[in-house]
C-alpha cells in the first residue's frame, strides 16, 4: 500500500456535569473528504476510544439544523466561538481543540445552557405586541427597502457566539450582550413594534443593559450571520440618548 | 426602571471628554510654553495658578470629574474579561489598552499631583514652576515615567473620544466609526507630540 491513512486529531474539553472539574481527552479518527466538526463528533460517538486506546463515554454536544441557522451547535473551536456544523476540518489547524462556550453554564461536555439569552429577549420585550380584545387588522406597511434592511437583523439565531466573544459578558457583569440589544433595534424598526419602542428603550437602559457595552466590537467580528451588531448598538445609543432626556424632562412624545 | 448604571456609564463617558479631556489638552498646550524658555513657561503657569476662583475651578473642572472618572473607570476595567489573544481584532486590542492605560493613569496622575500641586498646597514649594519640573525630570527614570504617562493619557483621551462618539450615538455606521478612528489617531499623534516636546524642554 502507498501512503499511511490520513487521520484527524481532536482535543476535547470534557466534564460530566456543571460543577465537575473539566479534563481534556484526545481522539484520532480517520480523515474523510469534506468532514466537519460535527461529523467527527458523530464518529467519536460511534467509537468512543481515546488516542491512547482508552474506552471512554461518548462526547455530548448540541445540534439541530446542521446548516448554520439554528445556533444550537455553537462551541469554541481552536479558541474562537463558532458553529461546529460549518467548521470544516480542512480549514482548521490540528489538533482541533473543542471547548464549550464557558460564558454560559456548561451542562455536560460541549453542551451549554443558553437560557440567559432567551430570558434577556423577554426582558427587553423583543416581540411585537398584537394581542388584544378585538382584531386590530393589518398594521402599517413597512417600506420594502426597510424590510430588506431589517431582514439582516432578523437573521439572529441566538447562538451565543457574540456573548462568548464579548469581554464584558462574564460572571463579574450582568451585561445581557449584543444579540438581545440588536433585537430591540429590529423590533423598534417594525411599524407595529415601534408603537411600544419607549418600553424597549427603557428596558435596555436598565441594569446590565446597553450602558455596559465597552465597544470592543468583538461581536460584529464574530457574528456568523454578519449582523451589524455594533451599528445596532450605536443606533440604540442615539435612541436612548433622546429617551433619557425625554424621561428626565417628561416629554409627551414617548412614541414618535 | 432602575437605570442608575446606564446614567453612571454615560456620565463617565461625558466627564472623560468634558471637562477632563479638555483640561488635559489645555494642560499640555500650556506646558508647551516650556519650549520657549523658562520665563515663558513661568509666566504661563503663574497665570494659570492665579486665575480668579482657581480653587473652585480646580475642584469642579478637575478634581471631582477626574476622581469620578478614575474610580468608576477602575470598576469598569475590573469587570471585563480580556481576550485579545483569541480575538485579536484592532478594536478589541484598543479596548484592552484603554483599560490598562486607565489603571496606569490613576497611578501616574496621583503621583504627578502629589509631586507638584500637592507640594505647593502644603507649602513645600512656592509655585509649580520651571525649576520644579526641571528637578523632577532630571532623573532619567522620572523622565521615562512622565513620557509613558503623557503618552498613556493622550492615547486614553483619543481612544476615549472615539468611544464617546459611539456611546452617545454620534457615529453609528461602520464608515463613520472608521473615519472617527482616523480622526482620533490624529488627535493622539498631535497631542503626544505637544506633550513630549514640552517634557523634553525641561531636560
Amino acid at each position: 500500500m502507498g501512503e499511511a491513512a490520513k487521520t484527524v486529531i481532536f482535543e476535547i474539553e470534557r466534564r460530566n456535569s456543571t460543577d465537575e472539574e473539566p479534563y481534556f481527552e484526545k481522539f484520532e479518527l480517520p480523515y474523510r473528504l469534506n468532514m466537519n466538526v460535527i461529523s467527527a463528533l458523530m464518529e467519536i460517538r460511534r467509537n468512543p476510544v481515546t488516542m491512547d486506546g482508552k474506552k471512554t463515554t461518548p462526547v455530548t454536544w448540541d445540534m439541530n439544523c446542521l446548516e448554520e441557522v439554528c445556533g444550537a451547535c455553537s462551541m469554541v473551536i481552536n479558541g474562537k466561538a463558532r458553529q461546529s456544523c460549518t467548521a470544516l476540518v480542512d480549514q482548521l489547524e490540528q489538533p482541533i481543540r473543542l471547548q464549550p462556550m464557558k460564558t454560559f453554564p456548561v451542562v455536560r461536555d460541549l453542551i451549554v445552557d443558553r437560557s440567559r439569552m432567551f430570558d434577556s429577549l423577554k426582558k427587553v420585550k423583543a416581540w411585537v405586541p398584537i394581542d388584544g380584545t378585538h382584531d386590530l387588522g393589518d398594521g402599517p406597511r413597512m417600506p420594502e427597502r426597510k424590510r430588506q434592511w431589517a431582514y439582516e437583523l432578523s437573521k439572529c439565531m441566538t447562538c451565543g457566539v457574540c456573548l462568548e466573544a464579548c469581554p464584558n459578558v462574564n460572571d463579574k457583569s450582568d451585561f445581557i450582550g449584543p444579540a438581545p440589544l440588536s433585537q430591540v433595534r429590529l423590533m423598534n424598526a417594525h411599524p407595529t413594534g415601534s408603537m411600544t419602542r419607549d418600553e424597549r428603550l427603557n428596558a435596555i437602559m436598565g441594569e446590565g443593559g446597553l450602558g455596559s457595552c465597552g465597544n470592543s466590537q468583538n461581536c460584529v467580528e464574530s457574528c456568523p450571520k454578519g449582523i451589524p451588531l455594533t451599528t445596532s448598538i450605536a443606533a440604540l445609543n442615539r435612541d436612548t440618548t433622546v429617551q433619557m432626556f425625554r424621561n428626565f424632562f417628561g416629554s409627551d412624545r414617548m412614541v414618535d | 426602571m432602575d437605570n442608575r448604571e446606564f446614567l453612571m456609564r454615560r456620565l463617565h463617558s461625558l466627564l472623560g471628554i468634558i471637562p477632563v479631556g479638555l483640561f488635559l489638552t489645555q494642560h499640555l498646550i500650556v506646558n508647551h510654553f516650556a519650549t520657549q524658555g523658562e520665563a515663558a513657561f513661568n509666566k504661563a503657569s503663574h497665570f494659570m495658578a492665579n486665575l480668579p476662583f482657581v480653587i473652585f475651578l480646580e475642584i469642579f473642572v478637575i478634581y471631582l470629574p477626574l476622581m469620578y472618572h478614575a474610580f468608576y473607570g477602575v470598576y469598569i476595567a475590573f469587570t471585563s474579561k480580556h481576550n485579545p489573544g483569541k480575538y485579536s481584532y484592532m478594536r478589541n486590542i484598543l479596548f484592552v489598552a484603554q483599560r490598562f492605560t486607565g489603571i496606569f493613569l490613576v497611578v501616574f496622575i496621583a503621583w504627578h499631583v502629589f509631586e507638584t500641586r500637592f507640594q505647593v498646597a502644603i507649602g513645600n514649594a512656592a509655585e509649580a514652576d520651571f525649576n520644579m519640573m526641571e528637578n523632577i525630570l532630571s532623573n532619567p527614570l522620572m523622565l521615562a515615567f512622565y513620557i509613558v504617562g503623557v503618552t498613556a493619557a493622550t492615547f486614553h483621551l483619543a481612544n476615549g473620544f472615539w468611544s464617546f462618539l459611539v456611546t452617545w450615538g454620534i457615529t453609528q455606521s461602520e464608515k463613520s466609526q472608521r473615519m472617527a478612528s482616523y480622526f482620533t489617531l490624529l488627535v493622539f499623534v498631535v497631542l503626544t507630540i505637544i506633550g513630549i516636546r514640552a517634557l523634553l524642554a525641561f531636560v
